[in-house]
């Protein structure tokens, strides 16, 4: 599932939504970003952002067995401590779980069109963050 | 066919949009970029360096040498920074 929005989001509420009533998940793993010292704005590209959200939660269903599987990415301006993405996996056992998640951070990292300025200034990509994702190659 | 441009490159064209009409020489990304450049000053600036434009054919990621064929939607765009 993706959501992209404004909103915060509140990570023990989406764990629960999530495994609620379930019996089939052993492992839950979760990543959230947050936004260190600067005041960020984040821009996206409406219909673009939630299709390739889409596509790469589709890869990582195919490539490990997850029970379940949530992206939530924030936009507009942000302050710092603030929370800008949330990544949940949910499988049987933890080695889809934790691999799944550190693939989706990867491939969203350099697939999905969002772009932060920090102030007037754009942040600019790393080499670092493509190169994490080659190895899922 | 509808152009967008999105972060720098949008600050630099000065508009986040645009409707084109495009001659028929223009067949791939690579000729739009080129097309574009030819129209002022902001667009010369906006893709000044290739190595950092990306591409979306109505919605994927397109290389610079990608046919256009019947695209209702182009957008130009630096390299991707969310997460």
């Amino acid at each position: 599932m993706i959501r992209v929005q404004t909103a915060d989001f509140n990570i023990n509420d989406e764990i629960a939504a999530l495994t609620k009533d379930r019996r089939d998940i052993g492992a839950v793993v979760t990543f959230s970003g947050l936004v260190r010292d600067v005041t960020l704005t984040l821009e996206h590209y409406p219909g673009m952002t939630e299709r390739e959200l889409g596509k790469i939660e589709a890869e990582a269903r195919e490539r490990w067995d997850l029970q379940s599987c949530l992206i939530i990415h924030r936009v507009g301006t942000l302050e710092p401590g603030d929370n800008i993405v949330l990544v949940v996996t949910a499988s049987a056992h933890r080695k889809d779980a934790f691999e799944a998640a550190e693939f989706l951070m990867d491939y969203l990292k350099t697939r999905a069109p969002f772009w932060k300025r920090e102030g007037e200034t754009w942040v600019e990509a790393k080499a670092s963050d493509d190169n994490a994702a080659e190895r899922w190659k | 066919m509808k152009l967008l441009y999105f972060a720098s490159l949008r600050q630099k064209i000065g508009m986040p949009e645009e409707d084109v009409t495009l001659p028929e020489n223009v067949r791939d990304v690579g000729d739009l970029i080129d097309w574009l450049i030819a129209r002022g000053e902001g667009y010369e600036a906006a893709f000044e360096n290739r190595n950092i434009i990306r591409a979306a054919i109505d919605q994927e990621h397109a290389t610079l040498d990608a046919p256009l064929g019947k695209a209702a939607e182009v957008a130009f765009f630096p390299p991707v920074t969310g997460g």
